[in-house]
């Protein structure tokens, strides 16, 4: 096992947690010591976690923290390795072997010209200036699960017409999944691994006043009570961190134009929920859960 | 060398721990956490924990037991083990039903004369081709065309389709002195999704466990990818037996394989061993799963809660279909349908076998919906 124990000056959880901090995101000890594991050992870092609590910002902060570009690899029902690796530009090796047609020449037209590189190739190539997120691998098919595994475990692609790509250094991978079907234990093994829970109170109050932008402590105080009461309610779409300090925003921009405060709270409600059935439960106990969140 | 290994052994030994709780650590994640306690030159007893957590990876709804499992070990409390002792009623009805090493499913390769142990009564029981039969080959010929079905991963050349095939084109060129003579294409196949059927052979469902296995029969016999199994106070396989075309011999051979028909019902036991068992969870990994059953469960819900919420997990679809439901808007009143009723995409009738084979028939087209 290759072991990195300094990355780009950071050597322990806690400096990484500081240099999160200072691209905007307020980790845990939790996510600080997984992410450090995963980029010490040289391992793929698979986040799980309700939507919404910043699996995918976690990502785009450690990319930031690192200096290198993020390579966003969105999952959905039915990708495949042309969407994830590679697709050889077809019209372009067709127009070519029609040039050369007319001299007399000699053309190979499986050269890198014609190879149009998707997320995972990218990251192989170029190792040391990407970070790969492979986002909501929960929606993806079985089949290109395995497939990532053998990708995860060797770094090592082949492409028949061109052999075996193999990056080399173990470049970095993030992976999130929102949990709507249980991944493969082969996957899980192969990573280290961080369930990202909805922050505290007093750590998503935090975020919010980093976040948003001139809203009051008090005002921040009781979008984190009343999205932590929202949350235990039965819901289908439950708020996550984007939805509190949207909330905290809008609230704050409608006191601001003159309505008084619990009626600015339960105006921009929609911005927190957007379920229409949802709406409907909530409705009658609103009052009392904005009375309890204000006090 | 000695001192390392006296170094290393409390790890070790929690990894063992965990696997003898039903946790499944990894050699390679075993050996991803020594590096990590390393890494983090540990401060404290939270490095170590933390470390264990990224690399052993416990999934979330057992974050509690695993950690409980820490602190023993490592500290020296112990909490969770008392708790999950089994009660002593429930001891003695472990202890009725094994004896001794007995497999906790019972597999096809047990031919007839399978020991009948403890309170299970073996009993062969015998099938009249039953009244449905029409039902059922209605059903078996609606079948084929509207299984739920799957994107398949692989290309193959088709005559139209989505994409060009490229490599296909500069073959033909090639022989055609490198003229494109005509576009080739490709797409993929849509394959059958898979379809797992657990039946309850409890004594509560007694009246219905034959024209239960006659649907099953029919299902397998018309579709590609079928399973079936039983579940009472065991778990048994019975896909192969339902292959025989005679749908008499069928069910005949499949009844020889049950050894628990009509016994107590231990449904959450019974789902637990079948996903405790990798090559069977395989099977509901993104298949239609459909239950046949009353939730009748004796005591406590909560090993039936916890195994569905897994089954929900792993499964395209999940579906439970009582003999209790009467009507569409049926609501459970039993404890361990209520406790279920959240993790299921569907909770319907299954009473009459027409109901069952429209349930079927709709999987593919409730999904789209």
């Amino acid at each position: 096992m290759a072991v990195r124990r300094t990355i780009v000056g950071i050597s322990s959880p806690r400096e990484l947690e500081e240099a999160l901090r200072a691209a905007y995101y307020l980790a845990d000890e939790e996510l600080a010591t997984a992410a450090y594991l995963a980029l010490a050992l040289g391992k793929p870092l698979l986040l799980e976690g309700a939507p919404g609590v910043g699996k995918t910002e976690a990502a785009k902060a450690i990319a930031g923290v690192l200096g290198r570009t993020l390579l966003r690899l969105q999952c959905y029902e039915g990708i495949d390795a042309a969407a994830a690796l590679y697709e050889w530009n077809f019209p372009r090796q067709m127009l070519a072997l029609r040039q050369e047609g007319e001299g007399a020449g000699h053309i190979d037209i499986y050269r890198d010209e014609f190879l149009i590189e998707r997320p995972m190739l990218a990251c192989l190539r170029h190792p040391e200036e990407t970070v790969l997120l492979i986002d909501e691998i929960d929606r993806s098919d079985h089949e290109f699960e395995a497939f990532l595994l053998e990708f995860l475990s060797d770094f090592q692609i082949s492409i028949p017409e061109r052999g075996a790509i193999r990056a080399y250094e173990r470049p970095v991978v993030i992976l999130t999944s929102n949990r709507t079907r249980e991944l493969h234990e082969a996957l899980r093994r192969r990573c280290v691994y961080h369930w990202i829970d909805y922050p505290s109170p007093e750590r998503e109050m935090r975020i919010i006043m980093m976040r948003a932008s001139g809203v009051s402590e008090r005002a921040a105080r009781a979008v984190v009570a009343a999205v932590g009461r929202l949350r235990r309610e039965p819901l289908a779409k439950r708020p996550g961190i984007a939805e509190a300090v949207e909330w905290a925003e809008a609230a704050t921009l409608l006191n601001e134009e003159g309505e008084r405060w619990p009626d600015a709270f339960r105006r921009s409600l929609g911005v927190v929920l957007k379920d229409e059935d949802d709406f409907v439960h909530v409705a009658p106990k609103i009052d009392v859960i904005l009375a309890e969140a204000q006090a | 060398m000695t001192d390392t290994a006296r170094q290393l052994a409390p790890f070790l030994g929690f990894a063992a721990l965990l696997r003898r709780s039903g946790f499944a650590v990894a050699p390679e994640q075993t050996m991803a956490w020594l590096a990590a306690i390393e890494l983090l030159g540990p401060s404290g007893i939270a490095d170590v924990r933390r470390a264990a957590h990224a690399t052993l990876a416990p999934q979330p709804e057992r974050f509690d037991e695993f950690d409980a499992l820490f602190d023993a070990h490592f500290l020296g409390a112990v909490t969770w083990q008392s708790e999950t002792e089994p009660s002593e009623e429930e001891a003695l009805a472990a202890d009725d039903a094994g004896g001794g090493p007995e497999p906790i499913f019972g597999d096809e390769t047990r031919e007839s004369g399978a020991k009948a142990t403890g309170a299970e009564t073996l009993s062969a029981r015998r099938f009249a081709a039953g009244g449905d039969a029409e039902t059922l080959n209605r059903f078996a010929r609606a079948l084929p065309a509207r299984v739920p079905r799957r994107r398949g991963y692989r290309w193959r050349a088709a005559r139209s389709g989505s994409s060009i095939d490229a490599r296909r084109m500069f073959r033909d060129a090639m022989r055609h002195a490198g003229e494109f003579v005509r576009t080739r294409w490709r797409k993929r196949r849509l394959r059958q999704r898979r379809i797992v059927v657990l039946i309850d052979v409890s004594g509560s469902m007694k009246e219905r466990t034959q024209a239960h296995l006659a649907f099953a029969h029919a299902l397998v016999r018309a579709a590609e990818a079928v399973e079936v199994f039983t579940i009472g106070t065991r778990l048994t396989r019975i896909t192969r037996a339902l292959r025989r075309r005679d749908r008499t011999t069928a069910l005949a051979a499949a009844s020889l394989l049950v050894a628990d028909w009509d016994g107590g019902t231990r449904i959450g036991e019974a789902l637990g061993n079948f996903l405790a068992i990798p090559r069977f969870a395989a099977l509901a990994r993104g298949a239609a799963v459909l239950i046949l059953s009353d939730g009748l469960e004796r005591g406590d819900p909560s090993a039936m809660r916890d195994a569905v919420a897994h089954f929900a997990r792993i499964a395209w679809r999940l579906v439970w279909l009582t003999p209790l439901a009467a009507g569409p808007n049926f609501e459970p009143r039993t404890a361990g349908l209520v406790a279920v009723r959240p993790f299921l995409d569907e909770l319907g009738d299954g009473a009459a076998i027409d109901r069952i084979c429209a349930h079927v028939l709709g999987l593919a087209k409730a999904r789209a919906a």
